[in-house]
Parts: C-alpha cells; sequence; structure tokens
C-alpha cells in the first residue's frame, strides 16, 4: 500500500471541486488554482524521484489484492508522463488568465481544467482497463466544458462534431472491453497480459487488440482517423488548445504503449506491421495538412499529427532504440506542442487575426517571441542541440536495425517538411519591414504574461534537449521494462 | 391561459411524500438489496420535479431554498474526502471500514463508511438531475 501513485489524481480532483464554491470571485479562483497546480508539481517531482529510487509504487485501492480491486501502477513511464502533465499545466494555469475573458473564467474554467489534469493524470496511472475507460471520460467531460466554453457559433458547430466522435469511440472502446472480458474473465491490465501469455495469440485476441488499437487511435489522431481534430482544435480559446494538443492524442498514444507493450505481444507480424504502415501514412497526411493552411493555429494542430505517426512508428518496430524514440518523443512533444499553442496564442492576441496573411514584420515589435518561435519551430523539426533531434535519431536508428528503409526517408522527409511549415511562419510573420501594429487593444502585461509561461515550457525543452545525458538513463529504465512485460505483471501481482 | 389542476397538485402533495420516503429507503437499503445512492437520487429528483411540475417554479424555489448548482460540488467532495480519510489512518486509498453501534429505536445496527461515499453520490445525482432539468425549464 502506498497513497502516493493516487496524489497525482486525488490533489487536482478536490482542487476542482473547491473551486466551483469561488468560481465568480476570479481573482481568488485564479490564485487558488496556482497555488494548487504548484502543489501538484511538486508532488509528482517527489514522486518522480521516489519511483527512480525505489521502483514502481503500485497502489491497491480499497485494499483489495491486485487482479480484484483497481490497481494504481506508478511505474516510471506513467510518472514521468504525469510530471510532463503537471509542467504544461503550470504553464497554461500562469498563461489562462491572461488569454481567457473574464466571462470565461468565472464560467467554470478552472474546475474543467483540474478535471482535465485529473482525468489525464488517471489514464496514465491506472491498472486497469475498465479503470482507464473511465478516466477517458473523465477527461473528455472535461474536455467538452472546456471546447463549448465562450459559446460562439463555430465552437458548438466543432464541439457538436467532437462530442458525436468520442461518443462513439468511448462505444467502441467498451465493446473491446466486453470483448476481452467475455475471452479472458479479467480487465486487470497485468494478469491479462497474464492470462494472453498462458493461452498465447489466437485469432480472436488479435481482432480485440485491432479494435482496441483503432479505439485509441480515434483517441491519438492516427490516419486513417485524424480528420475530426484539425478544425475542433482550432476554435477554442489558445490555452485551451494548448491543453488539448498536448495532452488528449498524447493519451490515445500511451495506451497504445501501454497495450502493445504488456498485453498484445504475441503477433507482431499482424499489428506491429500494421502500426507502421499507419505510422507513415499519419506523418504524410499530417504535414501535408500543416502545409496547406495559412491559419497560424491550424498548422501547429496539424503538426500533432506526424509527431503522432513518430511515435508510433517507434511502437511499430518495437526494438529498444525504436521504443526508446517513442518514450523520448512523447514526453518532448507535449511539451512543445503546448509551448507553441501558447505562443501562437500570444501572436494571435497582438495581431488580432490567425491569417498568416495578414502579419507581417512581427520581429520588430516583439523580438523575444520571434525568437521564441524560431527555436520553438527547431525544437519541433528536429535541429541537433533540441530535443526532438533525439528522439527522431533514436526513432531512425531503430528503423535502420530493422531494415526498414522506406519509413526511414519518409520520416526524414516528414521532418523537411515540418520545418518549412513551422518556419513559414516565422518568416512571413516575423520578418518584414516593419509595419506600425494596431496596438489599440493591446495591453502590454498581458501580452508579458502569454510570453513568460511559453518561455518558461520553451526552456524545459531546450534543458530536455541539451541535458539529454541527464535523461536517457531514466530513458532507458522505462524502454527496458516496456519491453518486458515480466516487470509489470510481477510490481502488479507480486508473485 | 391556465388550467384547473387540481387533481394533479392534490394527488402531487401525497405522491410526492410517498416518493421522497421510498428514495430515502432505496438509499439506505443499498448495502444488502437493491438500492443505492445512485437510484435513490434519481428517485428523490424525480419527487422534487413532480412538484415543480405540479406547483411552477416559484413556489417550490421558495420551500426548497437549495443551490441544487452547489449541490454537485458538495456531493463529490464529500464522495472524494472519504477516499482521501483513509490516509489519515494509514490505510490505501477508498479504504473502508464499519462497525456496529447501538442507536435509540434503532436498535443495534451496522454503519460503515461507504454510507458517506453513497450519501456523496446521492447528492451529486440530485444536483446533476435538477440543474439539467431547471435550467432547461427555466429558460424564458
Amino acid at each position: 500500500m502506498s497513497n502516493l501513485a493516487v496524489l497525482p489524481i486525488i490533489i487536482p480532483l478536490l482542487a476542482g471541486i473547491v473551486a466551483v464554491f469561488f468560481a465568480k470571485k476570479t481573482m481568488a479562483v485564479r490564485i487558488f488554482a496556482q497555488v494548487l497546480t504548484l502543489l501538484n508539481l511538486a508532488v509528482s517531482i517527489g514522486i518522480a524521484f521516489y519511483v527512480i529510487q525505489y521502483g514502481t509504487v503500485t497502489l491497491e485501492t480499497g485494499g483489495w489484492a491486485a487482479p480484484y480491486g483497481i490497481i494504481l501502477v506508478a511505474d516510471p513511464l506513467a510518472i514521468f508522463l504525469v510530471l510532463t502533465t503537471n509542467i504544461i499545466a503550470t504553464a497554461s494555469v500562469f498563461y489562462a488568465p491572461n488569454s481567457l475573458t473574464h466571462k470565461q473564467e468565472q464560467f467554470y474554467f478552472y474546475t474543467f481544467y483540474f478535471l482535465l489534469i485529473s482525468g489525464v493524470s488517471g489514464a496514465f496511472l491506472t491498472g486497469d482497463l475498465f479503470n482507464l475507460f473511465v478516466f477517458f471520460e473523465v477527461l473528455l467531460m472535461a474536455s467538452y466544458g472546456l471546447i463549448v466554453l465562450g459559446g460562439e457559433k463555430i465552437q458548438l458547430r466543432e464541439s457538436l462534431k467532437y462530442v458525436l466522435l468520442n461518443l462513439f469511440s468511448s462505444m467502441l472502446f467498451v465493446t473491446a472491453i466486453a470483448f476481452l472480458y467475455s475471452v479472458t474473465g479479467t480487465v486487470n491490465m497485468a494478469q491479462l497480459a497474464e492470462r494472453i501469455q498462458e493461452v498465447e495469440q489466437t485469432g480472436i485476441l488479435t481482432t480485440i487488440g485491432i479494435l482496441l488499437f483503432f479505439v485509441f487511435a480515434t483517441k491519438g489522431a492516427i490516419f486513417p482517423l485524424y480528420f475530426w481534430m484539425p478544425k475542433s482544435y482550432i476554435v477554442p480559446n489558445s490555452v485551451v488548445s494548448a491543453l488539448f494538443g498536448a495532452l488528449l492524442t498524447k493519451v490515445g498514444i500511451y495506451s497504445i504503449v501501454r497495450t502493445f507493450t504488456l498485453i498484445f505481444i504475441h503477433n507482431p507480424e499482424v499489428t506491429h506491421e500494421l502500426f507502421l504502415w499507419l505510422a507513415a501514412l499519419t506523418m504524410i497526411f499530417g504535414v501535408i495538412g500543416a502545409l496547406s493552411t495559412n491559419n497560424v493555429k491550424l498548422i501547429i494542430v496539424y503538426n500533432i499529427i506526424p509527431a503522432v505517426g513518430f511515435m508510433l512508428m517507434g511502437i511499430g518496430l518495437f526494438n529498444h532504440d525504436g521504443l526508446a524514440g517513442s518514450v523520448y518523443y512523447l514526453l518532448q512533444d507535449i511539451i512543445i506542442k503546448a509551448c507553441l499553442f501558447l505562443m501562437v496564442g500570444a501572436l494571435i492576441y497582438v495581431t488580432g487575426t490567425s491569417n498568416l496573411k495578414k502579419m507581417k514584420g512581427l520581429i520588430h515589435h516583439f523580438p523575444l517571441l520571434g525568437w521564441m518561435f524560431f527555436i520553438g519551430g527547431l525544437v519541433l523539426a528536429g535541429i541537433p542541440p533540441f530535443s526532438g533531434f533525439i528522439g527522431k535519431l533514436l526513432l531512425l536508428q531503430g528503423a535502420i536495425q530493422e531494415g526498414r528503409y522506406v519509413i526511414v526517408i519518409i520520416g526524414l522527409l516528414t521532418s523537411l517538411l515540418i520545418l518549412l511549415s513551422i518556419m513559414r511562419i516565422f518568416t512571413r510573420g516575423f520578418w518584414g519591414e516593419r509595419t506600425e501594429l494596431d496596438t489599440g487593444n493591446i495591453q502590454p502585461k498581458r501580452v508579458r504574461g502569454l510570453i513568460i509561461p511559453a518561455f518558461g515550457l520553451l526552456s524545459v525543452c531546450v534543458v530536455l534537449g541539451i541535458g539529454a545525458e541527464w535523461f536517457i538513463p531514466h530513458i532507458e529504465t522505462i524502454t527496458n521494462q516496456l519491453l518486458d512485460p515480466e516487470i509489470y505483471i510481477d510490481s502488479v501481482l507480486k508473485e | 391561459m391556465r388550467t384547473n389542476d387540481l387533481i394533479l397538485r392534490t394527488t402531487t402533495a401525497l405522491i410526492a411524500f410517498i416518493l421522497l420516503g421510498f428514495s430515502i429507503y432505496l438509499f439506505l437499503a443499498g448495502h444488502q438489496s437493491p438500492g443505492g445512492g445512485f437510484i435513490g437520487g434519481l428517485m428523490t429528483s424525480a419527487a422534487i420535479v413532480l412538484m415543480y411540475m405540479a406547483y411552477g417554479l416559484e413556489p417550490i424555489a421558495k420551500i426548497i431554498p437549495v443551490n441544487f448548482k452547489l449541490m454537485i460540488p458538495a456531493g463529490l467532495l464529500i464522495a472524494a474526502l472519504t477516499g482521501v480519510g483513509s490516509f489519515v489512518f494509514g490505510e490505501s486509498f477508498l479504504s473502508q471500514t464499519y462497525g456496529h453501534f447501538h442507536l435509540p429505536l434503532f436498535g443495534d445496527i451496522e454503519l460503515a463508511t461507504a454510507m458517506l461515499f453513497d450519501l456523496g453520490v446521492y447528492l451529486t445525482v440530485i444536483g446533476v438531475t435538477l440543474t439539467i432539468m431547471l435550467t432547461i425549464a427555466g429558460d424564458e
């Protein structure tokens, strides 16, 4: 018994509940949210150090032993993701007051925000498939609330699609769990893994695996199931887009990593081969989308899709370097995507438009934002000293080891096009002649408040890249645990 | 034009009372027989919705001066705190315990802390259903 594992879930949950009581007192609720988020960040850092030192923390809730009760498992992968989640949550909560209107803030923004964080942390920490579904619903319900916050016409239209599609995939999720339960008689992930090992992978289990993959692929925006994402992610406020773009798709990817390294590992010729092809297509289609538009926010949203493709590629390769690359890429991509969304939010605030054609010469007015954007673009594309490089390098190494040269070429080409798409914002928006800005509505204090959180995230990214030496050993640990499901099973079932 | 709904109002006065009693029975029975916080809460809100339908929004708002919106976080807080409460006793999250108590009138009964969690569920369900109903109904 160790209650450490539940703290990252319960702190934001309680904070979200308490925030309802004084939601109309904007100043109080703001400070409350900031303090609680910092507390949660500190707690997750503490747990991460504990896990590094003493190994996986498992919590049997209610004191019920492993396969019978709900288990929360804080293994290195889960706790690192929770920590990353909390880093971007901290940046978002300081960004929110400058980005949202008072009315949006009062309409329970912080409650939804905390519930979203709670759901995401829960999805990372749970060791039970049905509980994973419940946490998916918790975070999706919160995201429904956040996406319509403000109630503009376009938000209502896009949220309708978003809700319908997510409801459908959740329904498929329940169906898949029902199938799996009827075959194996358990929903505890460790016991599932054990039982499936015993029976080997029969046809029906591969089918259920693919069904589950499609559920997570819908949540994680993988080709051909990404069509709902671009439009619905650009309609909410920038801070909400940042939370969505950084977290929601990654929960889907995490679930794929978890299920296909722990449970469905016996028929890789079918499943992992499929992943590789889908990864390649995801990268190509995502980056084509990113090049097709002049809407700055949409460019960033489309850039989520190739990143998801890269992560899926590592899972498809299923060797040491590939998985290590996926994990590293997953962690750094959460931060850089949130950072880019926050920067684009600032850009839209100062120019009053999201159309790239209407921006010019912003570097004369906002040099810091401009250079931050430049570095952010380099990080995203994977230029050597920065964090995107190491993940991609590991992934490509893994692919070369397997002799998958086609996907190596696609990956490299995609990186080039990502760089092109993001540098278009830099060259067209920031370069050019100095033009007078319409400064009527811009408050310098707000602009500063928008830039500082993004700067914080960017420096975390730079540290992740330059200080890769510190992080690689932990990535190695995570990868070794992913490749050997026995470690997970033993830590949960304690045999 | 307002129709005369004497029969509806008179029967409501009777039936709502029975419904509320039944809902509390359901809520308390949950541990040993079918029932529990969820269905108990739904039944209570059904009784209150029936009263709204018979008497209209304003009289009921005067009789039950409760902000149903705040009932949701109140219920959630109770439920979450019963989980956190086990931290104090060094048990795992969401552990529960029970004890036998001697109450006047009822005699020896068994009380479990799961009841407190159920109370949270009960309040949340009432809060959610009535907030939905009243938000839709109160749109003028």
